[in-house]
């Protein structure tokens, strides 16, 4: 398949574009929730029957959240376009199609999250969709570079450890503790839940790098992302005890405090790039472990 | 204290698959039926046998301080407060009484319905603050929504019995007038524009409901004689209630504390 496709850097450069402003949505999302902005523009699709509201207090946050959607919405439509016009692949196509769907799901929800006051099923919904579009673009930047059209360096699963499998259950598992860790942010259960998730989640990932490390360290391409996944993971552990820790500090503040927006924001995004990187980690395993089966 | 909810918690699993928009949990616009009035005779006081209850509502120990406003994100209301304005969450009077407290007859009235009074209650958003911060209504009285400052608020009245509600207003925009048709103690009013801001209101079925002022004491008039369940609520220490007789043309007096 990858034979059939030529690399094109303007396609791959805008797709590693729609990935970078994927991101910054997601931490202006994170923004709203965190300063308690969500209601502060009533009305949707317009802001104060306006393209463009006055920006002060929260309804910068909110407008502003807005506006960074549309850019991403605009993006992502481009980039399905460009796909269909210019891709061999189907399957590549058919991603670019349910990511503009995903994008345009992801619009309706926030406006239904405004309108029907943050039901937390709405509102949490919207939030783990982020993550899983975030992916889903980091993904698309993936299939379009021209390290994937290289091709892959295929080596034998180990018997000793196999780990196609595992690499599926690890961003399954984190796209399941996004949405614990939403729902908790939208109070719809208790943030224990979330809590108690982060030791199962972060072990199968340690447990998974560190067989990679352990048993294909040889192999360039899985040692960089395990060692990415890592890296990632820990900075994540670090923020979620930051982020819980200050909001008990600041459990009787009257307003959002810097601090505790800050490191709960950092988790937020943090989080989509725990997902995004065990969502990469999976498809190079897959694309470069040949399956036990056939070695 | 995380919240335990186990329902809730597995309402969660369907979100995991993203199919939570098919589940349908009653969103928060939804509201609670209340007992038909209509049948009930009207409520009326006789003032020949009309007593009253007053008293105050003490706080024991060291009064907390309150954190002062952060407004620096919108300067225009920053400017409104020549002084530092602090929080109203928990307000202590010099004579160590407790401000803001809301006191309604609980329970022992014979049920009746009262008919709204003419007069409206009043909000007031002045220099980015909720003015009163706490106040009691009557089912279907007019409460009148201002804006007094040069920036937009939204109002969000955070209603549990009663249809919740989230509105724009602009600038010293018209006022507006909404109505609560079920009894409800107590909900808050809140700004997402400018987060610090909370107000607390009571919607009481009847006339007897009061709320503390700058000196802790409360007063209840036009009581007609009989024993009752008073409560206090306070929105962040919590109910209290208490026990008392108003004899005919009787004036029955009840003290609550707070604090440690």
């Amino acid at each position: 398949m990858a034979a059939n496709s030529v690399y094109r850097p303007g396609l791959n450069r805008w797709s590693i574009l729609l990935s970078v402003c994927t991101l910054m949505l997601v931490v202006a999302g994170g923004l709203v929730t965190s300063r308690d902005a969500g209601l502060s523009v009533p009305d949707w699709p317009l802001s104060y029957g306006k393209l463009m509201p006055p920006m002060e207090g929260g309804i910068f946050y909110e407008h502003g959240h807005r506006m960074i959607a549309t850019m991403v919405g605009m993006f992502t439509i481009v980039s399905m376009v460009w796909l269909a016009r210019t891709e061999k692949r189907k399957w590549l196509r058919m991603l670019g199609v349910a990511a503009l769907l995903a994008v345009i799901t992801q619009g309706i929800l926030g406006g239904m999250t405004v309108l029907l006051l943050l039901p937390w099923w709405v509102s949490t919904s919207h939030a783990t969709l982020a993550q899983l579009f975030f992916s889903t673009t980091v993904a698309i930047s993936m299939f379009t570079s021209a390290w994937w059209l290289a091709g892959p360096t295929v080596t034998k699963e180990s018997v000793a450890a196999p780990i196609r499998r595992l690499s599926l259950l690890a961003p399954i598992l984190v796209v399941c503790q996004l949405a614990l860790g939403a729902a908790a942010r939208h109070k719809a259960i208790g943030s224990i839940y979330h809590i108690c998730g982060s030791p199962i989640v972060a072990g199968v990932i340690l447990w998974l790098c560190l067989r990679i490390s352990l048993h294909y360290s040889q192999h360039l391409e899985l040692r960089r992302a395990a060692l990415t996944l890592a890296g990632i993971t820990f900075s994540q552990v670090f923020l979620g005890i930051a982020a819980y820790m200050t909001r008990i500090a600041y459990a009787d503040a009257v307003q959002p405090m810097p601090l505790m927006v800050t490191f709960t924001v950092l988790h937020v995004a943090v989080g989509a790039l725990t997902l995004a990187s065990s969502v990469a980690l999976a498809i190079i395993v897959r694309r470069n472990l040949s399956p036990l089966e056939a070695a | 204290m995380p919240e335990w909810n186990l329902k809730r918690f597995f309402g969660v699993a369907p979100l995991l698959l993203l199919a939570a928009c098919g589940s349908s949990p009653q969103p928060s616009t939804q509201t609670s039926s209340s007992a038909p009035a209509a049948n009930l005779p009207e409520g009326k006081v006789d003032p020949a046998t009309a007593g009253t209850i007053s008293g105050k509502v003490l706080f024991q120990g060291e009064a907390p301080v309150m954190p002062v406003i952060d407004m620096s994100s919108n300067p225009n209301c920053e400017r409104q407060h020549p002084t530092p304005f602090r929080a109203e969450t928990v307000v202590v009077n010099p004579n160590k009484t407790l401000r803001n407290v809301y006191i309604h007859i609980k329970d022992g009235l014979t049920p009746a319905r009262w008919a709204p009074p003419a007069q409206t209650a009043k909000l007031d958003q002045n220099g980015c603050v909720y003015a009163p911060h706490m106040q009691g209504i009557l089912e279907g009285q007019d409460l009148e929504i201002l804006n007094s400052d040069p920036v937009n608020h939204n109002v969000h009245a955070e209603c549990q019995k009663n249809p919740a509600w989230n509105e724009s207003q602009a600038p010293r925009a018209e006022h507006k007038f909404k109505k609560f048709s079920n009894e409800e103690t107590i909900f808050p009013f809140t700004c997402s524009v400018h987060p610090w801001m909370r107000a607390w209101i009571g919607v009481s079925k009847h006339p007897f409901f009061a709320v503390t002022g700058p000196d802790g004491s409360f007063r209840i008039e036009g009581v007609p004689p009989g024993t009752y369940t008073v409560e206090a609520i306070h929105e962040k220490l919590g109910a209290k209630e208490g026990k008392l007789t108003v004899a005919p043309s009787g004036a029955a007096t009840i003290e609550f504390t707070y604090g440690s």
